[in-house]
């Protein structure tokens, strides 16, 4: 069923009537193994992409480089997880790189609000030895969805072949 | 002044345009329309394809090869052939044209000369009908039918051979109906033309969109039959390569090296960077053409009951990138259909009848489409029909 989980990541609003269609299962099939990879948690969740730009042109995102000093025991994830419940977090990754360990990407109204929150949350937390807050510019492709209009077909479609 | 009309040759004059000219310069005119139109890829070139063209480009590799092909080709295709559809071809059988088409053209030259009578099963692609008439031969039509899932059965082709006959096009996977051969329909075929002279224009272009479990069968695989099979075969569906226009055929040497000739005086040979191309096609790429089929296959499934759901009977093909739904319960003729649905909900789907006269009363809908793009398109099919019932 790897099938249903691509065509899932690229659109998951199909209902389970088109999935059936598409994958050639019955409707309960699908159900069935939505709900297990659910369970599983193979599935984490659903959500919109969502261009916050055209509601608010000050709306920004920022990738933030923090450098920890991992816990005895714990490694990095007690400092994770504290930076987890932060709401302007969306995304904690633990990155394999030599100038810094965790990639955290944050949203928030403004270019000042997002350095406040970096100066004011992340850089007190006591494993945090550095911080380095890269804004974006620019959003052209999120999850296989470009943010520039449709690609054009640029295949001449009418032409007897 | 010079009358045209005089110096053009008669065979030239009298070929009619292509029937649903008139249907697209329609649709032309229309703005923003959703096509479903397209016989062609949506996906590009697989990308180590395209690097082996560019990597033929920048060593240089800019001449003609040998009139039959690069022998490294001509190789992959004899090995590609029997990997994928257990055909035994020497590499001397084989040789490399400008798409299937010009391997079309060429058998159908070799082959017909005045009077013959060459069989053609409809609906089909548009290009057998022409070739035939420009070389003086008759087309006797066969109509297949929906009842027979769009296939050739062996009593159709009974009732048209005649002593005239001397070819038999073979279009499966078909353009337009999706309709396939399998084994045990090609036996039947087989048994009819074992015995007789009749040659078999074996059009497999899209063989390797073949669904449904079972692969693609060639007629040349069964008894009996590779004597008298030309295969035409080539990378623009398989691959994704329809602009580089690069196809082969394989056939029987007495016959492959009398179209030889015809290709060497007329064209000389294929293009260079499209063969170096296609090795790597053919060598490297069957997991590209099965995650394409992939795609190809869900959008079929999709797209089916899409149809059979709004009310419109659409059997189930197994091959090509088509589905071929019937319109007749709408009371309108295929190119009305069409027409009706292109103005008011701007949808384009080619009318049937422009693949011969038993595609009346159905519609191409090609899924070379994003799924998105499909979507889109069935839910205006579908608000349509609603409001022709109001």
């Amino acid at each position: 069923m790897d099938q249903l989980l691509k065509l899932l990541e690229h659109n998951a609003k199909l209902t389970s009537d088109q999935l059936s269609a598409l994958l050639g299962k019955s409707e309960k099939e699908i159900a069935e193994a939505i709900a297990e990879y659910e369970r599983e948690n193979v599935i984490i969740g659903y959500n919109a992409l969502i261009n916050w730009e055209k509601i608010d042109p000050n709306d920004c995102t920022a990738v933030i480089e923090l450098k920890v000093q991992p816990k005895r025991d714990y490694g990095y994830d007690e400092i994770a997880a504290e930076i987890m419940r932060f709401d302007e977090v969306q995304t904690v990754w633990l990155m394999s790189s030599s100038s810094y360990d965790l990639s955290v990407i944050v949203r928030g109204h403004s270019f000042k609000d997002i350095s406040m929150f970096v100066a004011k949350r992340l850089a007190t937390l006591d494993s945090v030895t550095s911080t380095a807050t890269n804004f974006v510019l620019k959003r052209y492709k999120e999850h296989f969805f470009t943010f520039e209009d449709e690609i054009k077909d640029e295949r001449r479609h009418l032409n007897i072949d | 002044m010079i009358d045209y009309s005089k110096v053009l040759s008669e065979k030239v004059a009298d070929l009619k345009p292509s029937g649903i000219r008139k249907f697209f310069d329609l649709a032309a005119e229309v703005k923003d329309v959703i096509a479903l139109t397209i016989g062609e890829p949506d996906f590009k070139t697989p990308w180590h394809i395209r690097e082996a063209g560019i990597d033929s480009l920048k060593k240089g590799r800019t001449w003609y090869t040998a009139n039959a092909g690069l022998a490294e080709l001509r190789d992959e295709a004899s090995k590609y052939l029997k990997r994928r559809f257990n055909l035994e071809y020497n590499a001397s059988d084989i040789f490399i044209t400008v798409g299937g088409s010009e391997a079309i053209d060429l058998t159908i030259r070799a082959i017909i000369d005045n009077g013959d009578e060459m069989l053609l099963p409809i609906p089909s692609f548009v290009c057998y009908d022409p070739i035939c008439k420009l070389a003086g031969g008759k087309v006797v039509t066969i109509e297949t039918k929906r009842e027979n899932d769009f296939r050739l059965t062996a009593e159709e082709l009974r009732a048209a051979i005649t002593p005239k006959t001397k070819l038999l096009v073979l279009p499966f996977p078909n353009n337009p109906t999706g309709a396939v051969m399998r084994r045990e329909h090609l036996e039947e075929i087989a048994e009819v033309l074992r015995g007789t002279d009749i040659m078999v224009l074996s059009d497999e272009i899209y063989a390797e969109l073949t669904y449904g479990g079972e692969r693609h069968v060639s007629i040349a695989e069964i008894d009996g039959m590779k004597e008298r099979t030309i295969i035409v075969n080539g990378f623009s569906k398989a691959y994704a390569m329809t602009g580089w226009r690069l196809g082969y055929v394989a056939g029987p040497s007495p016959i492959i090296s009398q179209m030889l000739k015809i290709h060497q005086y007329a064209i000389m040979s294929s293009p260079t960077t499209s063969q170096y191309a296609a090795v790597v096609a053919m060598r490297d790429c069957d997991k590209e053409v099965e995650e394409m089929k992939n795609q190809y296959d869900m959008r079929r499934r999709y797209l089916v009951k899409a149809f059979n759901d709004m009310g419109l009977d659409c059997f189930t093909p197994e091959g090509a990138f088509y589905v071929f739904p019937c319109i007749k319960s709408t009371g309108l003729s295929s190119e009305e259909f069409c027409e009706k649905l292109l103005h008011s909900k701007k949808v384009a789907v080619v009318p049937g009848g422009a693949f011969g006269s038993s595609g009346e009363g159905f519609v191409r809908v090609s899924y070379s489409y994003s799924l998105d793009h499909l979507m889109e398109a069935t839910k205006r099919i579908k608000e349509f029909l609603e409001e022709m019932e109001k």
